[in-house]
């Protein structure tokens, strides 16, 4: 037995090292050269008007996609009373309750697969299911939405659960408490800032999606009137205005995209400070 | 209960089952809970044999063995903590003041009022001082603010821990010590005015003079409540408990008065055990 040459295992780790560096800077130089021009180009767009008015013909100046943003924030919020709900009781079922039952394997496996599902698809599926019957409607977006959001809720607050401890349910049950009263008052509360992590993650999650609003809330240069008709909406509008030849909108477009990485960044921000923020 | 001297072991009256009766610490006693043919089974897996015991009202009986014999088993029998994982099943009967709890009928939720449970861990709920020991409160019973402010207080001193945090009843339970933590769990489970109160190795993971505490504390809850307390501790056993059952591999070996256990046991494993042989 004699050693082995050091210069060739040494030579293999800086290799290694250096390769796996440069891949690394490769990917934060892509991010940041996304971030920069997204900055540039949208913060020249972003005035008063555009937070306050409406979108302007072709060609001419001015104007603001004030309608899309409300659109937007009011298809966010219903996708995300309904998606919440939905995700955090299939969370609780898989972790408190179904966790023995031959179905939370099934359940579990389904939940993944949406997880992964492209999301045109989910924009097809409510296409078909409502906008065929009730037309384009800012509705139909959010249920798309909340089926986006439904996954991504189930699996975190699944995750979350299943790490409090086991010895805090028995001595919740110890007092005599109830089952359902266990996992809302105690291991909900155990829980509380990964709960509230995973539906933060969900709402950037949905925030940029464009696909499934494309089939179901389209977009409108209006004020809506109501959910039940075509909705304007930022994602929807970066799509139509960027592929116009108008040099304004295309301006617009870009304001839209610095709004929506601002928000998704604002979001994931905000779900690191409540992950970290130990309350009690 | 202090040292055990050769004297004391001539006036204890010897009460001594063989392995396969019934347990009995004397017929005379008032019999709390007692446990009949009691078997556990983890699934396939049977951890409890033939047990045979009565729990004395208001004394402390001490569970002792080496690990895995069964002793935290058998504790969890008796108000069905077990119940909650799928698999475990008790077989035979668990008579608490005469009733088979083990009966698939049996209230569970008034089952855990009368027999509460400390755990090896303490396990503080995620909320204040006074939120943890009104919890189990506001689950059992209807009452005013007022009263409900006093069953707390109540609770507190009673376990010896008003004074440390009367005025931190807003503070997170979790941000106590350990070993206020375990006094916090104490005080919220005698809150609800129980009958038994199980200690699942209560000390196993609190500082010696937090021990001392509650190893204090336990002499002075046998006044009000029956308690039964599973530990590791020889000395402990032996300082605190009146009575000691002695588990090996799922059988109760020999059960009986402490001092008796302690000095003349009648098993040769008991006195393997207990001189440190083996466990």
């Amino acid at each position: 037995m004699r050693p082995r040459p050091q210069t060739g295992r040494k030579l293999a780790d800086l290799a290694v090292k250096v390769l796996s560096g440069v891949f690394a800077a490769v990917a934060l130089l892509l991010l940041g050269w996304i971030l920069y021009t997204v900055l540039q180009r949208g913060a020249a767009a972003l005035n008063w008007a555009f937070f306050t008015e409406l979108p302007p013909p072709p060609f001419m100046e001015g104007g603001g996609l004030a309608n899309a943003i409300v659109g937007t924030l009011v298809i966010t919020a219903l996708a995300t009373l309904i998606g919440v709900p939905l995700g955090l009781m299939t969370g609780i079922y898989l972790a408190e309750f179904g966790s023995h039952s031959w179905i939370a394997g099934p359940v579990r496996f389904v939940v993944n697969v949406l997880m992964g599902a492209p999301s045109i698809i989910i924009g097809v599926f409510v296409y078909g299911l409502i906008v065929l019957r009730f037309g384009f409607s800012g509705y139909a977006g959010a249920v798309a939405l909340a089926i986006l959001m439904l996954p991504v809720v189930a699996r975190t607050s699944e995750d979350m659960l299943a790490l409090v401890p086991n010895t805090l349910r028995e001595s919740a049950l110890a007092l005599g408490a109830p089952r359902w009263r266990v996992t809302f008052g105690v291991v909900f509360r155990a829980a509380k800032a990964g709960l509230i992590t995973g539906v933060i993650l969900a709402v950037a999650r949905i925030s940029g999606e464009t696909a499934p609003l494309l089939f179901t809330a389209v977009n409108s240069p209006f004020w809506p009137d109501s959910l039940g008709e075509p909705t304007p909406n930022l994602t929807v509008t970066i799509f139509q205005y960027a592929m116009s030849p108008y040099t304004n909108w295309q301006e617009l477009a870009w304001g839209a995209s610095l709004l929506i990485t601002a928000f998704v960044l604002f979001m994931m921000l905000a779900a690191r400070f409540v992950l970290r923020t130990r309350s009690i | 209960m202090s040292e055990i001297s050769i004297e004391d072991v001539r006036i204890v009256p010897q009460s001594m089952p063989d392995n396969n009766k019934p347990s009995s610490a004397g017929p005379e006693k008032n019999v709390k809970i007692s446990a009949r043919r009691l078997e556990f089974h983890y699934g396939a897996h049977q951890a409890l044999f033939d047990n045979n015991l009565d729990i004395i009202t208001n004394q402390v009986t001490a569970v002792i063995g080496p690990s895995g014999c069964g002793k935290s088993t058998h504790l969890r029998t008796y108000n069905r903590i077990y119940d909650l994982y799928r698999g475990h099943r008790a077989a035979g009967e668990v008579l608490l003041d005469g009733k088979n709890i083990l009966e698939p009928g049996q209230d569970l939720i008034e089952l855990r009022r009368r027999v509460g449970m400390i755990f090896q861990k303490p396990t503080p709920f995620p909320m204040t001082v006074f939120e943890n020991v009104a919890y189990g409160l506001r689950l059992h019973y209807r009452m005013s603010a007022s009263e409900l402010a006093d069953r707390v207080e109540k609770a507190l001193k009673g376990a010896a821990l008003w004074d440390e945090v009367k005025d931190k009843l807003d503070h997170p339970g979790p941000a106590l010590s350990g070993g206020q933590q375990q006094r916090l769990c104490i005080a919220r489970a005698i809150a609800v005015d129980p009958e038994v109160l199980l200690m699942d190795e209560p000390t196993s993971a609190i500082d010696p003079v937090a021990t001392a505490k509650i190893e204090d504390l336990v002499e002075d809850l046998k006044q009000q409540y029956t308690i039964v307390i599973v530990t590791h501790n020889m000395q402990q056993a032996a300082r605190i408990s009146d009575y000691t059952a002695f588990f090996y591999e799922g059988y109760i070996v020999e059960y009986g008065p402490t001092k008796t256990i302690f000095t003349k046991p009648t098993q040769k494993r008991t006195e393997d055990y207990i001189t440190g042989r083996f466990g």
